[in-house]
């Protein structure tokens, strides 16, 4: 069985910080790591590969520096790495995106075999979007899976597979026909740790190198900044809070400090005073 | 929705200046409409939340506002209706067909798309859940529209476009984002970040049937079953009033049950930051932060939390944060509201007891 895990390169968003002048993200020197969210995607497909045999190929889009990610992906154990990159992917929203991968995608399908199951992450810790995934899975035309918080069974024979989906209120049981594509959800696995073996390989791995033209994007008004119908206008800080952390007097006894910090909650907060005294008048 | 754009200048700017023209076939593009989420039987909060807000997009707009509502139950589908008129909704496009069930990607996407492309609306709002998100981003993708996910604030700018925002590299800045030339204009709001509209009962409006004519067998997805939540012990932290939550401030997974105690007694919520996941102290649906779940309670106390920005992203909706730490430099004092500079596993039990004192007298008196 072949399987895509499509990963993100994102800055590590612990060391994030925003120009106090100009209000834009200052990257410089902030750390980069696979998107959190992909890696619970990437277990999934090695545990699918370990068990049923196969290959698992990562493919991310992003600058030429995306290929650490990549290296680290296939330290992990996958078996090829893709790197879809081009000046002309600058600006990408996820509509332009999902179009580039789904281009890739398919290169990857004449060329190595097609896949099976496509996996993203839930969605990235930098564009919070959860679209990329969706869009991928409808431009291919593929049946989409996302919030998959296990996969049940994976009838090679038959092509199924069953999954459970994180829906709302409850936990949907799916089962749907391969080609598909699956959004992982977060919590769902344990990354595996990576082998000296495999760091050995990533390390001399060829890393395949497409840019658009390699996977025959003729029309290039649908990439980047021309092909994405989102216009970001305005880029600003979060009014930062101007006031301060109002501190409870630190002196006494636990009891009275418990009852000085209840005092200042309910001082704030009426409504939640209110709501308190309801729902004991309810329940006792 | 941008995934990684910047403006070409630090105040905006760049290519959104040098608009085009709308193109003649989406001048045709109308009214405000909002999908509603209905599972068994359900309406979503959040399309509620979702209709107030898009009354308000319409009124500016001087336009309709409709609501879409899909499943098999005709009833209950117009039972839905009726709630849509109510809270705003002069129109309700009632889809009813024994496939739609259960929600489906393919199924909902079809009947939302082709709705779309017959009635024309000019801006779609839908719930950031688990479904709205999956349902908007193939919509999008079919409709080549944008979207931006996430929005916790809309407005219609001076030249009458969609104006988005939304927080993005983990919330540490917002964006405002435009659909200048493409129709719908789509976005997804998360549930509780827009409030409650009013009930207006008796208001009504018209119903649009639409026969979405779906063949069960064309469609490859299978819903075999459903596991509600009520049937074992889920957290239902995203929608919780009052929150408690512990960090490894606490020392240990006993000291831990402290905050649980505090939730019983408060009637709240109780969760942990992404630490006490990984030691086994509470399960993956109680972890709060970004890679876990966002809160916004009326009231968060945060026990033994240092404040981390991948855990402030997810508190920072919430109306009060207070925060128990023995750190007086701990960053959660940055953003709390409240603060007590105590060691948490001794002011717990005291808050315990004084709470459960108070709502005690308090019940004597009434």
């Amino acid at each position: 069985m072949h399987i895509v895990v499509c990963i993100k390169q994102v800055p590590d968003s612990a060391q994030i910080r925003v120009h106090p002048v100009t209000n834009t993200i200052m990257r410089q020197g902030v750390p980069t790591i696979i998107n959190p969210y992909d890696l619970f995607a990437l277990e999934e497909a090695l545990r699918l590969r370990d068990k049923f045999g196969g290959e698992v190929t990562v493919l991310t889009m992003g600058p030429p520096t995306a290929v650490e990610s990549l290296r680290k992906a296939l330290t992990f154990g996958a078996d090829r790495a893709v790197l879809l990159t081009d000046r002309y992917f600058a600006g990408s929203d996820t509509l332009a995106t999902s179009f580039a991968l789904s281009m890739a995608l398919k290169k990857i399908g004449a060329e190595f075999g097609d896949p099976a199951i496509i996996f993203t992450g839930k969605q990235t810790i930098d564009g919070d979007t959860a679209q990329v995934g969706p869009g991928i899975a409808k431009r291919l035309d593929r049946n989409q899976l996302t919030y998959v918080s296990k996969i049940v069974e994976t009838d090679l024979v038959n092509r199924t597979i069953t999954v459970e989906r994180r829906a709302e209120g409850g936990v949907q049981v799916l089962q749907s026909r391969f080609p598909v594509l699956i959004t992982m959800l977060e919590a769902t696995n344990e990354m595996r740790r990576g082998s000296v073996e495999n760091a050995l390989k990533a390390a001399r791995a060829e890393v395949v190198t497409w840019n658009a033209e390699a996977v025959g994007i003729e029309d290039l008004t649908q990439c980047g900044l021309r092909g994405s119908p989102t216009i970001v206008k305005k880029v600003f800080a979060p009014g930062g809070r101007t006031d301060e952390v109002q501190l409870v007097d630190n002196e006494g006894n636990p009891e009275a400090r418990a009852n000085a910090l209840i005092d200042a909650i309910f001082a704030r907060s009426p409504d939640v005073e209110k709501d308190l005294f309801d729902q004991a008048a309810h329940h006792f | 929705m941008a995934e990684d754009k910047k403006p070409a200048t630090p105040q905006g700017g760049g290519r959104a200046n040098t608009r085009k023209e709308l193109p003649e076939h989406f001048k045709a593009y109308k009214h405000v409409w909002v999908a509603v989420e209905i599972e068994h039987g359900q309406i979503h909060s959040v399309s509620f939340e979702l209709l107030g807000e898009g009354r308000k997009l319409a009124d500016k707009r001087g336009v309709e506002l409709a609501a879409v509502v899909m499943g098999d139950d005709r009833a209950r589908l117009e039972e839905a209706a009726k709630e849509c008129f109510e809270f705003g909704a002069d129109c309700v496009y009632l889809a009813c067909d024994p496939a739609l069930v259960h929600y489906r990607n393919e199924t909902a996407t079809n009947v939302l798309t082709d709705l779309v492309n017959t009635y024309k609306p000019e801006i779609l709002l839908l719930g950031a859940t688990n479904l709205g998100r999956d349902l908007a981003g193939s919509v999008a993708t079919t409709l080549k529209t944008g979207l931006t996910a996430d929005s916790t604030e809309l407005e219609i700018d001076e030249e009458g476009s969609l104006a988005a925002t939304r927080p993005t590299f983990g919330g540490s800045l917002l964006c405002t984002i435009f659909t200048l030339n493409f129709r719908p204009q789509m976005a997804t709001v998360r549930p509780r970040v827009m409030p409650m509209p009013e009930r207006d009962p008796g208001r009504t409006g018209r119903i649009v049937e639409f026969d979405p004519q779906i063949v069960e067998d064309d469609i490859v997805t299978k819903v075999l079953d459903f596991i509600a939540d009520r049937d074992s012990d889920k957290a239902n932290l995203p929608y919780a009033d009052i929150v408690v939550a512990g960090g490894l401030g606490l020392g240990s997974e006993e000291n831990f049950q402290l905050v649980k105690r505090l939730a019983e007694v408060m009637g709240a919520e109780y969760g942990g930051s992404r630490p006490l996941v990984q030691k086994g102290w509470i399960t993956a649906d109680r972890q709060i932060g970004q890679t876990g779940k966002t809160i916004r309670p009326k009231l968060y106390i945060a026990a033994g939390i240092s404040g981390a920005i991948q855990h402030r992203v997810g508190v920072e909706g919430a109306d009060m944060i207070v925060a128990i730490n023995t750190d007086p430099k701990a960053p959660i004092f940055e953003f709390a509201h409240l603060g007590i500079v105590a060691d948490a596993v001794t002011l717990l039990p005291a808050l315990t007891q004084a709470f459960s004192a108070r709502l005690r007298i308090n019940r004597l008196a009434s």
